[in-house]
């Protein structure tokens, strides 16, 4: 029987082994937005390093920023100053910080920036399944995709090295399972961060056209020193193996997994090439090409090898394509080990039967004593007592009142669109307009809408939820709750007649309903700030 | 060697916790672990299963293929039937029979419990009272834990020192407590195996073996509980064994006499062994 060994491993989640390899790697600050399933890499770079200096004494700055794009920009402060920084979030969180993100390789780096996106092919907690890879290609940055924590690890160190080398940012991609996987890290030895030095090139860094013609024609030109560069490099590796099979496989980042799950070590799989670093290495793929018919595409997320393989003209040099465009795997939603396993054409393992019993689901729900019931619940009345009433709800734990009992959210499309969609509507001619919205997401981006909606006084109610948290993502720090929120709200110009604080409690339900009713039938801007901590946090 | 387990559950029942006591020991064995889990919204109330896989060669997928799980290990019965088809034919099932009924269309729990029973390889165990035993019904899930110890591939010290690690920072009291939680667990699993194996009903076996004290159970008083389970006074005894607070010693004494008395009996004096 086993017996115990030194262990020289530290079990890391792959959030949490790419924040290690970042700090290891010399990282100076850190900078996010909650979001699932990337949550853990900021978490982890706090509780690392947190009792250590800042960055300007040699240690690591860290924090959740108000919003995706705030967090990018601050990491090209840091890179601008000569230090190594880190931005994380997940996959929709690159969407809000596009501009800095595809402008930054246009301007480049000087201390290395490494951008970890977490993708969620399967929406376990997400509105769409974008595959980021597309957006690194859109930017014309390298990109690395680990197959593990332990690839988080070393592949962090590497981005940061590449980000330095080729002096653009260079972009890591993690799907869910990749995230949120434990396992057993090797680590390197620690490395010192970069000194203080500010870049003096202010052409590079300053994108008026002038500069920046200059800028795109620099990043175009890097394209070729990248493509040799992924074809030389660790991440990508070419197994012809001995098996003679005519069709041949690409997998890429955790379909590496799946597909040699199939393979033990004796057995010989088919022809493959593994795929961890973009841009694709392309003499690796035409030698994979020149020996095998058919090749098969194994990849998490969109098409986006595959897309790139077919091009406009479906079979490059006569070669057959197999992946999500032809049904071989499915177009969407999340890989499997058995998914890759049937496109394979490899037989069903022999498994259990399902027990037969019907079984009901367990959607997630509001926690007993929650808040956003008692919010919800005042709504509710709202919508019975007003036919045309349609609320916009915004991204949270609130946004569960979509389902019932309550039924009180009739749009939910992305980060602070509940007050913007419900300007739209009002001017649309709907009444009551109501958004509501958390104290997180409004911090994030609700607050230009509102400047905008109380310069016009758009009819229309908004429902400020400020629990004091961001919940749903696990309890970060808010940036402005309580009273400094009203004060926020009353310096973006919303009138003091027309602000209130409500207290969502059932006690208090009857007097709410009736100061909810009031503002609704009022011909212009109103803001309920509904205030109660969140339980959760209460609670503990 | 190569395990894979479905560990499985409702937010908040301590799923993740038994996964990284798990993950620890692996890891002392020096053995390659990976550990998938679900973050986020699903903490709300809604189903957590987690996908641990650990060998002594690599491990390649992070999640568990279909027909490769060697143990389901549920803190929920129905949480537990949902990941049944993962199993390998030669599979375990081994779950707690605490409904969490959080939704109003849970399914008749008498179904769910009867469709564990019907399991090929299972364990069906009283997880919360178990725990109360040892002084918290928090450790539920550590009582699975410990009744799962026969599917681990692993030696028990070793998970008993990763039980240890796990609750270091709260405590040697806590220590202790769980590590209990673990034995109990393991002897009151091998209670109810050994009594489904000779022909106790399922649920008779479930509700005695939550009342054994440490989960203990003599294999010679196997043979007399069945008599008393199939015998006429099996509702009398399954009802005193329903009731808060009674323990059960696990010696044949305790179904011999109460075989011996007859109907008149007092069912919770005798369990008691106060005769």
């Amino acid at each position: 029987m086993a017996t115990e060994v030194k262990t020289a491993t530290r079990p890391l989640l792959g959030d949490e082994a790419l924040a290690l390899g970042a700090i290891d790697a010399g990282l100076s600050g850190a900078f996010s937005y909650p979001g699932t399933p990337a949550t853990e890499i900021l978490e982890f770079v706090a509780r690392e390093t947190g009792d250590g200096p800042l960055a300007s004494a040699g240690g690591v700055s860290h924090s959740w920023s108000a919003n995706e794009k705030v967090a990018y920009e601050e990491a090209m402060g840091m890179s601008f100053a000569g230090r190594r920084a880190l931005v994380s979030f997940k996959h929709v969180g690159l969407n809000v910080a596009a501009d800095p993100f595809m402008n930054s390789a246009v301007s480049g780096v000087e201390g290395g920036v490494v951008v970890a996106c977490a993708d969620d092919p399967g929406q376990h907690s997400s509105q769409n399944e974008q595959d980021s890879r597309v957006f690194a290609a859109f930017a014309q940055v390298p990109c690395l995709e680990p197959a593990g924590a332990q690839e988080c690890y070393d592949m962090a160190r590497d981005a940061f090295d590449l980000s330095e080398r080729f002096g653009i940012p260079v972009m890591v991609r993690l799907v869910t399972r990749i995230a949120h996987t434990r396992s057993g890290v090797a680590l390197a030895e620690k490395r010192p961060p970069r000194p203080l030095q500010p870049s003096t090139d202010y052409a590079r860094w300053s994108l008026l056209p002038v500069n920046a013609r200059k800028g795109v024609a620099a990043l175009a030109a890097k394209h070729a020193d990248l493509t040799a560069w992924s074809e030389t490099c660790r991440w990508n590796t070419l197994d012809l193996g001995r098996s003679g099979s005519r069709t041949g496989v690409i997998a890429a980042g955790i379909a590496v997994n799946y597909f040699l799950e199939n393979y033990g070590p004796e057995d010989s799989a088919p022809p493959y090439l593994a795929i961890g670093a973009y841009p694709l290495p392309v003499a690796l793929v035409e030698k994979l090409l020149d020996s095998v018919d058919t090749v098969l595409v194994l990849e998490d997320g969109y098409p986006h090898i595959e897309g790139m393989l077919r091009g406009l003209l479906d079979r490059p040099r006569g070669k057959a394509i197999r992946g999500k465009l032809d049904g071989a795997a499915p177009r969407t939603g999340e890989l499997s080990p058995d998914l890759v396993r049937e496109a394979l054409g490899l037989p069903a393992r022999p498994h259990r039967a399902a027990s037969g019993l019907a079984l009901a689901g367990r959607p997630p729900s509001m926690c007993n004593g929650c808040p956003h019931i008692d919010s919800n619940a005042a709504i509710r009345v709202v919508l019975d007592t007003y036919p045309g009433t349609h609320v916009f709800g915004d991204i949270g734990c609130y946004a569960l009142a979509y389902l019932p009992p309550f039924q009180t959210v009739h749009a939910s499309i992305d980060m602070g669109s509940s007050i913007s969609m419900a300007m739209g509507a009002a001017a649309a001619g709907v009444h009551p307009a109501i958004a509501s919205i958390g104290d997180s997401t409004f911090l994030h981006s609700g607050m230009s809408s509102l400047v905008d909606a109380a310069k016009r006084d758009v009819p229309m109610t908004v429902m400020l939820l400020d629990n004091g948290t961001t919940a749903m993502t696990g309890f970060q720090e808010s940036m402005v709750t309580g009273e400094a929120l009203v004060r926020v709200v009353k310096g973006l110009g919303v009138r003091e007649d027309h602000l209130h604080v409500i207290n969502p409690h059932r006690k208090h339900h009857e007097e709410n309903v009736a100061l909810v009713k009031r503002e609704v039938e009022h011909k212009g801007l109103s803001v309920i700030i509904a205030r109660r901590e969140c339980i959760q946090t209460a609670r503990s | 060697m190569e395990t894979n387990i479905v560990l499985c559950g409702v937010g908040g029942q301590g799923i993740l916790s038994i996964s990284i006591a798990l993950d620890i020991a692996a890891n002392r064995l020096g053995w390659q672990f990976k550990q998938a889990e679900v973050h986020g919204m699903s903490q709300r109330g809604g189903e957590v299963v987690s996908h641990l896989r650990y060998a002594d060669h690599t491990v390649r997928s992070e999640v568990i293929p279909r027909g490769k799980a060697n143990l389901v290990l549920s803190v929920e019965p129905l949480e537990a039937l949902r990941y049944v088809s993962l199993l390998a034919l030669e599979g375990a099932l081994v779950t707690s029979s605490d409904p969490f009924k959080n939704i109003e269309s849970y399914p008749d729990v008498d179904e769910v419990l009867a469709a564990v029973g019907r399991e090929p390889n299972h364990v069906l165990l009283p997880g919360e009272a178990l725990a109360r035993q040892c002084g918290s019904v928090k450790a539920a899930n550590i009582v699975l834990l410990g009744a799962s110890a026969p599917w681990l591939g692993m030696p028990e010290e070793t998970v008993e020192a990763a039980i240890r690690e796990l609750f270091e920072p709260k405590g040697e009291k806590v220590q202790e407590l769980n590590v209990k939680a673990f034995r109990t667990g393991r002897s009151a699993g091998e209670a109810y195996r050994r009594c489904v194996a000779a022909g106790v009903p399922s649920r008779s076996a479930c509700a005695l073996a939550g009342k054994l004290k440490d989960g203990l159970l003599s294999p010679d008083a196997v043979a007399p509980w069945k008599a008393v389970f199939l015998g006429p006074g099996a509702a009398e005894v399954l009802s005193a064994l329903g009731q808060p607070g009674q323990r059960v010693k696990g010696d044949a004494a305790v179904p011999e006499a109460i075989l011996a008395a007859g109907k008149e009996a007092d069912v919770a004096e005798l369990m008691a062994g106060r005769r």
